[in-house]
């Protein structure tokens, strides 16, 4: 039979192709088995943002994961740039979240208090007034209902989808083969290799990682590893290019290094059709507007829809199958974020085939008995 | 260069960066503006490099021209009508500054 690779990435997204291309790059020997053109890819759809702010408030190992990948992500992004042939986009400047009105203004006040100190050491969230805000933007035309905005330091985005190319162009050059059009039906645990079997024939590794996005629970539980999981619906659209209006990005608004602004982003439960709907685009369209009311003149050149792959409490799943060592899982929303440290820290890991205990706390054993779905 | 295929619909006047342009009704103004020879609309906002009408469709974004004061303008999808003023876009548009706050 043929080859045994030392390592099998199942799914080709955000996620699988950062791990393929962090062990690639230390020298295992790598295949990246990735789905069909027509299957749920959030990593063609995503909005784009490298991002910390408010994330990981009930859960301290996601926040510190996040605030290592963001610390990584300076290095990372040239490394992708270098691989993808062009520069990626990456913007370190700091990111916005908006307030709309006194009492959105009053409400992130107290959150942001709450939020003091998540990562001890890091940067800290901070709290703007409106005078704040167009101190640090002079030239961003905001509009009259803006409050104010909460600010994390080093926060940042990408284009997410030069850093999809970056990945896959860097796992090839370092000797990786990615195989796309090919859904992994089974992963059988054989004699010394995991035996995995999709439609156009069969591959076999000494270890498999399961990172297939929305299609992860139904594989992951053949080798062992129970992880609940939702589709979460976001519709984004985008502007023709524009005058310079928005020097940092925002939750939901940001303007690309061409000068597209993209509009976000809708969380929609119990989705199944990744169609855009004219209601929500418009209730985005409105917010934007209102935030920066020259918008208004801008017209939309393209709009989308994408399904995110989301656990029961929103906060990622990692874990390595206790019944067949070599067996890992990894499924996360904000995986554009977390590339950095997927292609560093965990590829890592699972080269040496154990998990580190910073990541103890995202093991999806988390969610045994749990039958809600809470959005986090 | 483009040949007009039909002679059919009254003819009228715009401008085209202060030129008279012949147009037709029914012309859309990137029709118009092909058929007098005029190709390139527009500059892009990072490379600055030309483009004109392609598609003809609405799909390429191509055609963008400023058309009586407002930047961005799929010239392919706009009729003309007699007196309008169409201007090359240069590089990326410009927004009315009106609506800054
Ligand atoms: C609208 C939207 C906005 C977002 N904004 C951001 C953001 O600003 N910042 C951020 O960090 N994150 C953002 N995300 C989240 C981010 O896109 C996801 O976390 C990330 O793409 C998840 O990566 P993944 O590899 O798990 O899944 P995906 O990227 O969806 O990839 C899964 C892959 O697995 C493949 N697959 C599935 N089943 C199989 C099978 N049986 N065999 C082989 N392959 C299979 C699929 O074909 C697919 O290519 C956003 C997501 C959405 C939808
Ligand atoms: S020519 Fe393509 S959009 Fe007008």
């Amino acid at each position: 039979m043929s080859e045994i690779f030392d390592v099998a990435v199942i799914g080709g997204g955000m996620v699988g192709s950062a791990i393929a291309y962090g062990c690639a790059i230390r020298g295992a020997r790598t295949v990246l088995l990735d789905g069909a053109d027509g299957s749920l890819r959030a990593a063609r759809g995503n909005f784009g943002l490298v991002w910390s702010q408010g994330k990981g408030a009930r859960m301290p190992a996601y926040a510190a994961w996040t605030r290592a990948s963001l610390d990584r992500w300076t290095a990372f992004s040239e490394a992708m740039g270098s691989a993808a042939g062009q520069e990626i986009g990456y913007r370190r400047t700091g990111g916005l979240d908006f307030c709309l009105g006194d009492e959105d203004f009053q409400e992130r006040t107290e959150e942001v208090r709450r939020l003091h100190n998540l990562v001890a050491g890091g940067p800290e969230i901070q709290m703007l007034d409106r005078a704040e805000l167009r101190a640090l933007l002079p030239n961003t035309p905001f509009g009259p209902n803006v409050t104010g905005a909460s600010l994390m330091p080093d926060d940042g985005h990408a284009n997410p989808l030069l850093l999809l190319r970056g990945l896959h162009a860097g796992l090839h050059r370092a000797g990786a083969e990615h195989r796309p059009g090919i859904a992994v039906d089974s992963i059988v645990a054989t004699d010394g290799a995991f035996l995995i079997t999709g439609p156009t024939g069969q591959t076999r590794a000494h270890r498999v990682v399961v990172a297939s996005g929305l299609g992860t629970p139904r594989l992951a539980a053949q080798i062992g590893i129970e992880i609940p999981m939702r589709a979460v619906k976001g519709q984004n659209m985008v502007t023709e290019r524009l005058p310079p209006l928005l020097p940092m990005p925002a939750s939901a608004l940001r303007q690309t290094a061409e000068g597209v602004i993209q509009i976000g982003v809708t969380s929609e439960e119990g989705e199944t059709r990744t169609a855009t709907s004219v209601n929500h685009l418009a209730r985005m369209a409105t917010r934007a507007v209102e935030v920066l009311p020259v918008l208004k003149q801008a017209r939309i050149v393209r709009a989308w829809a994408a399904m995110r792959p989301m656990t029961p409490d929103g906060y990622p799943a990692y874990a390595q199958s206790a019944l067949y060592p070599g067996a890992f899982a990894a499924v996360c929303h904000s995986g554009v974020t977390l590339s950095a440290i997927h292609a560093s820290v965990l590829a890592e890991a699972i080269l040496a085939g154990a998990l580190p205990a910073e990541m103890a706390d995202m093991h999806p054993a988390r969610f045994e008995g749990r039958t809600d779905v809470q959005a986090h | 260069m483009f040949k007009r295929t039909e002679a059919a619909g009254t003819p009228f006047a715009f401008t085209f960066d202060g030129q008279e342009v012949a147009a037709r009704e029914g012309d859309s103004i990137a029709g118009a503006l092909l058929a007098a020879g005029i190709v390139i609309t527009r500059t892009t906002p990072v490379g600055q490099a030309p483009r004109g009408p392609f598609c003809m469709m609405g799909a390429c974004f191509d055609c963008l021209a400023e058309v009586d004061g407002i930047g961005g303008v799929q010239t392919c999808l706009v009729p003309a009508r007699p007196g309008m003023v169409v201007q090359r876009q240069i590089g990326v548009r410009d927004l009315d500054e009106a609506d800054a706050a």
